[in-house]
């Protein structure tokens, strides 16, 4: 990815930013020059009205350093805020553009943490950037220019311990910034014990596991004492190291300046100012390496920002051959499809499916846990692509379509469904954004949901919490059946969506999808043998294969698995 | 259709408001949350904390002496450069004299020096071996009591509220110690060094600095309350973006399944354009301090150097005075800036030491409240005597549920959510405590087991399926700890887990990352499963164990487990009713009460509620 997208609008501030703080640093080496010529000049030549002139001077130096400042501040905020904005919506934006493998890849929690947090971090560490890294280097730069200046030869003495702390400095970064990585990582390793023993805890405690927990907990917190100690022993050792060769380098400069002023040729305010300037630039060198090492955590953030940046969706339409084509019978074909989560184990999830449904028809499919039902479906609206094998619907490869007209065309309540906080109107119009009044209603009374939303003092305007906890499972799974209908689909597909909901009230909703729906097919998944019987075409799947397909009277004679799922749920009760 | 940002920002505002947590369906949400409303004690805290560190009081004595020493050596060295400049700036003394007393002096600046930089490297090698092993017991005592703490604290609690216990506040802690300890002495130590010097060098210039003081601390103030109304106005912004963020995440397949990703964009453009002007206000003023504040100094510095220079001039003052006294003015404002930040620190740290004592201060649940002796084994005879419970007082969840299971036996009950099937399976283990009535295993008050023995008597399979980082193998053995693989891999069949297993990556040997994430939830429950089919517990609780598993597959776990049932006493908790429908006796709960009781004939027999929910005129909710 390239970062300098999120720079070049900005440009004017990335640089006025760091302009802002060359005019403080410009003050902070003309400060002690002009304190020299108080010295040099006024305390020389006892002349009051020049120290009370440079003084004032040097008071505005100073006003204007702290305008430097604050304007540095200001445009260093509007690059970072900015800069992190960007990158905040395109992350966003790229999220959008995920397919479900590419969702299934990361967990929420790792995606939010990115958009969150590792934001948060690189935003901060622009902002440090225009403020501090150019700062510091320019003051440096300015303090080396303005000792040379004052007296070159003595200005030698840095060639000899610049170099000495370079040195110094890059052994202790080489050092330390693993060591400060190493600790991060067990943080988050801390964290995510801590976290996972938290959420167990029912777990734990009904399996009397806590002094597990606490010696897996005390492992993982003594690691993190030991790198931080690692760490923080690189720190404690460079602070004391750094200044040691910071008053090495000034009792050299007082011996050399020393003599020069006993000889008489370094006035004594040179040798004050110089000895300023040595601080300033050992200083500088001390900061530079503080901020390397500090800049760990932002690279961390930056490479995880990349990962999803760089996450390449694996489902797009940019090759769709029939882009202009929609969904207009409901046919679906499935040639040789096969399928699999792990790309290099044995078994698929699917096995060469071959597979015929004809528009308007009503299929159910019935199977196993994990048998691929949820996944054979999923790739009719493209949410995976087969390994091998195509799909067609209404004759056209869906890969061919546009991925906008097939989804439009194909209405799909998910198993794991969830709903937003927001009015249930707001929700329901997740399928129809125009849709009147009369639509939404009209899909409610479909989805047997008009009925318990009208129950509610506040009836379409009632809010829904995160994730809809505030209405029951089935009522959660009704509303989710009636948003999928608002779509109009040519295609819908149900995914075990109305296990909460009781028998009466789903033959309702199947009755009403014969009268509304008559001409869209309908595919469903279920668990409840009530469910799909009625179905046109039962397809039954077994370990990733289809094992039966027909309907109700002729699988109950043929197929075993078919016989076994209608025993196990309708033994003792009348066959309806 | 996208929404307006201020319709958003009320949403997401909210949402994103604390102690919302996902524990939805069971148990008890209300309950005041006790640990944050007590009133502060600042002084014990701080001693408690300094319990901590005072544990390693011989290493605490060196640091003090450490510092002392490392301080006053500074001191005395920044003063050195008077005598050196004014005796080699003194043109009266020959020059050999001069030289002579400049190389004495440099030596003797060296040692002070040396010794400075070596006890600041003693005092925070030392401090910080200190703090960071009086962290690490933090750590573990806080785990330690939070592990301990009855299921009734942690149903208040959201994870993150409580994580935020560990990384926030116990770091605040450890910052605190690591640095704000030690460097608000020296600081002090410093302060007043310095500002002693200061009068000695020069007492009119001493009182153009104090001047100044005032004003920093006018200016700070200023400053600071500012960049806190603009830090808060962006911490809402962002609280309504991070809420939007996570809500849409984690809803991210829906909004592809409704080709809503538009939309998306469209109103987090909004939020993130809201949370983009505010994050620039909050950065601005917390930018400004550190340059306002420090150019301050620089003024005072420019008005000491032009007084001090004056006075030089008029021949009131040395040249070696100055030029430390202008060192010690830029330096006057590095401790008063130093532990002014520090404060800041130290009162997170307190602030965080509060909650983190708070919950350490919590009763734990006892291992053993009666001293009964602990029989060998359970054989699992439950009685429920009369048992009437509520998880907050006054509300009662369960009322007079009495009722008799053996071993062998499979007892089930059924019933809406919030009917109180999870509750009598909680007061079994004693996850709560009963309030009226009487709860016997074997004759024996559960009151009376240690609690750990009981625990160990009961395997659970909860509602909720949590898995562990680990191997597939190491999950199910979890269940218990020395079982072999062989053993692990037949309670898996048992299950029906063997086979998808077995397709996973390395099989058995597959890591489970993130709670399972990649798992479907069916297979979720069926290592749950696994997991409690591998325990020897005499008494088995199955809590919607199977709900996410197709009627096919729960049939082929139900024949598994016929055999691991005989001789155990089971109960199952199921909203399907296919689940339940060979249990030896089925309880209908409704509000709390056991409404009908018998077998699944008996039951449709009475044509009661029962049968309304099998005949599927009814439904659970």
């Amino acid at each position: 990815m390239k970062w300098s997208k999120y720079v070049k609008p900005y440009w004017k501030y990335f640089l006025l930013g760091p302009l802002c703080m060359i005019v403080e640093v410009l003050g902070e080496v003309l400060m002690p020059l002009w304190y020299s010529r108080i010295l040099n000049i006024g305390v020389e030549n006892h002349d009051v009205g020049f120290i009370v002139l440079t003084c004032a001077l040097m008071v505005l130096t100073a006003l204007l350093m702290m305008g430097g400042g604050v304007g540095g501040a200001w445009f260093g905020s509007k690059a970072a805020v900015n800069f992190a904005a960007d990158l905040r919506r395109d992350v966003y934006e790229k999220i959008q553009h995920f397919s479900f493998a590419n969702i299934d890849k990361y967990s929420t929690g790792s995606l939010v943490t990115r958009l969150t947090n590792d934001v948060t971090q690189l935003m901060n560490f622009v902002n440090m950037l225009l403020r501090m890294f150019l700062r510091t280097p320019g003051m440096l730069i300015g303090a080396l220019i303005a000792a040379f200046t004052l007296n070159a030869q003595l200005a030698r003495v840095l060639a000899v311990t610049i170099p000495a702390i370079a040195i110094v400095e890059f052994l202790i970064i080489r050092v330390g910034f693993p060591r400060f990585s190493a600790m991060q990582e067990k943080m988050d390793h801390l964290n995510s014990t801590i976290q996972e023993s938290l959420t167990n805890i029912r777990v734990v405690k009904s399996f009397v596991r806590e002094k597990r927990e606490d010696e897996k907990f005390g492992r993982a917190n003594g690691e993190l004492k030991d790198a931080a100690m690692r760490a923080l022993g690189v720190v404690i050792f460079m602070m004391p190291m750094m200044m040691l060769m910071m008053n090495l380098t000034s009792v050299a400069v007082t011996w050399f300046g020393g003599n020069h002023v006993i000889a008489g040729d370094m006035p004594i305010g040179d040798f004050n100012a110089f000895l300023t300037y040595i601080t300033q630039i050992l200083m500088s060198l001390l900061m530079m390496s503080m901020l390397f090492m500090n800049s760990s955590r932002a690279l961390a953030s930056s490479k995880r920002i990349k990962e999803v940046m760089e996450e390449v969706p694996d489902i797009d339409d940019t090759n769709a051959k029939n882009k202009d084509a929609r969904v207009t019978r409901g046919d679906v074909t499935f040639e040789h499809v096969t399928f699999r989560y792990y790309k290099n184990s044995e078994n698929g999830v699917l096995n060469d499916i071959n597979l015929t449904i004809h528009g308007g028809e009503t299929v159910g499919i019935i199977g196993s846990t994990g048998c691929g039902k949820t996944t054979l479906v999923s790739m009719i609206p493209r949410l995976y692509d087969a390994d091998q094998g195509r799909i067609l619907v209404d004759g056209i490869d869906v890969k061919d379509y546009s991925l906008y007209h097939l989804r439009e065309g194909v209405g799909m309540v998910l198993q794991k469904n969830v709903l937003f906080s927001g009015s249930i109107a707001d929700n329901l119009r997740w399928g129809d954004e125009n849709a009147s009044e009369a639509d939404m209603t009209d899909a409610a009374k479909s989805a047997q949901a008009d009925g318990f939303i009208r129950n509610f003092q506040l009836g379409y305007e009632t809010q829904l919490e995160q994730g809809g906890v505030n209405v029951s499972g089935g009522q959660r799974q009704r509303l989710c059946i009636a948003r999928a209908l608002l779509k109009h689909p040519k295609i819908l597909i149900l995914d075990d969506s109305t296990s909460a909901v009781d028998t009466a009230t789903e033959a309702s909703i199947r009755a009403a999808f014969r009268n509304e729906l008559s001409d869209s097919t309908k595919i469903i998944i279920a668990q409840r043998i009530t469910s799909v019987m009625e179905a046109d075409k039962i397809i039954v799947m077994d370990d990733g294969a289809i094992t039966g397909i027909g309907t109700h009277d002729e699988l109950i004679k043929t197929n075993k698995a078919y016989q076994e799922i209608y025993h196990s749920q309708m033994d003792g009760k009348e066959a309806a | 259709m996208a929404r307006s940002l201020e319709t958003l920002q009320k949403q997401y505002n909210s949402a994103a408001a604390p102690g919302k947590g996902p524990g939805s369906g069971r148990g008890p949400m209300a309950a005041t949350n006790s640990f944050t409303g007590k009133p502060a004690d600042t002084k014990k805290t701080m001693l408690r904390i300094f319990s901590y560190v005072a544990k390693y009081w011989k290493r605490l004595i060196l640091v003090f002496m450490f510092m002392a020493l490392s301080t006053g050596a500074m001191l005395a060295g920044s003063y050195l450069l008077r005598p050196i400049i004014n005796h080699i700036a003194d043109t009266a003394t020959p020059a050999g004299e001069r030289v002579a007393y400049l190389g004495r002096m440099l030596l003797v600046l060296i040692g002070v020096y040396v010794v400075g930089i070596g006890g600041t490297y003693l005092q925070s090698r030392l401090m910080i071996g200190i703090s960071r092993t009086a962290i690490q017991n933090i750590r573990n005592d806080l785990f330690t009591r939070l592990e301990r703490l009855p299921l009734r604290f942690h149903d208040n609690q959201t994870t993150g509220e409580l994580m935020s216990r560990f990384t926030n506040d116990v770091d605040n802690i450890g910052l605190m110690m690591d640095q704000s300890l030690m460097s608000m002495l020296s600081g002090i130590i410093n302060l007043v060094g310095t500002l002693v010097m200061m009068v000695v060098t020069n007492i009119w210039l001493t009182l153009i600095t104090l001047v100044f003081i005032p004003i920093f601390i006018a200016c700070s103030r200023f400053i600071i309350s500012k960049s806190r109304r603009y830090y808060s106005a962006q911490q809402a912004a962002l609280g309504a973006a991070n809420g939007y963020i996570e809500e849409f995440v984690a809803g991210q397949k829906v909004v592809k399944v409704f080709n809503h990703e538009a939309d998306c964009i469209e109103e987090f453009s909004l939020l993130n354009g809201d949370l983009r002007g505010k994050q620039m206000k909050a950065m601005f003023f917390g930018g400004i301090m550190g340059p306002i504040m420090g150019n301050m100094s620089q003024v005072s510095y420019a008005l000491t150097a032009g007084i001090g220079g004056a006075l030089c001039a008029l021949g009131r003052f040395d040249v070696g005075g100055l030029a430390i006294f202008v060192n010690y003015s830029r330096q006057f404002a590095r401790p008063v800036n130093e532990i002014s930040q520090q404060m800041a620190t130290v009162f997170s740290a307190l602030a965080g030491a509060e909650r983190v004592f708070a919950i350490m201060d919590m009763e734990p649940e006892a291992a053993h409240d009666k001293n009964t002796a602990t029989p060998a084994r359970l054989d699992g005879h439950v009685i429920l005597d009369d048992v009437t419970f509520g998880y907050v007082p006054g509300k009662t969840v369960l009322k007079h549920i009495s009722l008799y299971a053996r071993p062998g036996q499979k007892i089930a009950f059924v019933g809406s959510t919030g009917a109180g099937k999870t509750t009598i399976t909680n007061l079994l283990n004693r996850f709560y405590d009963i309030d009226e009535g009487k709860i016997t295993i074997d004759g024996i008050d559960i009151q009376d087991l240690p609690r750990d023995f009981l625990r160990q008597n009961i395997a659970m399979v909860l509602q909720d399926t949590h898995l562990f980082t680990g191997t597939v193998m190491e999950n199910i053995r979890y269940g218990r700890l020395d079982a072999t693989d062989e053993e692990v891999i037949a309670a898996a069949k048992m299950a029906s887990a063997d086979s998808f297993i077995r397709r996973l990556e390395k099989g058995y040997d597959t890591v489970i990352e993130g709670d399972g994430a990649n798992l479907s939830q069916g297979q979720r429950q069926l290592l749950n499963i696994a997991r409690a089919a591998i325990s020897h517990a005499p008494i088995l609780v199955l809590d919607e164990a199977t709900s996410s598993v197709d009627t096919r597959t729960e049939r082929h776990i139900e024949e598994g487990m016929d055999h691991l049932m005989q001789n155990r006493t089971t109960f199952v908790i199921a909203h399907r009713l296919s689940t339940v429908r060979n249990a030896n006796a089925i309880m209908v709960l409704e509000n709390g009460q056991i409404i009908e009781r018998g077998d699944h004939d008996d039951l449709l027999a009475l044509k009661g509620r029962y049968y309304e929910l099998y005949t599927g005129k009814s439904e659970l909710t």
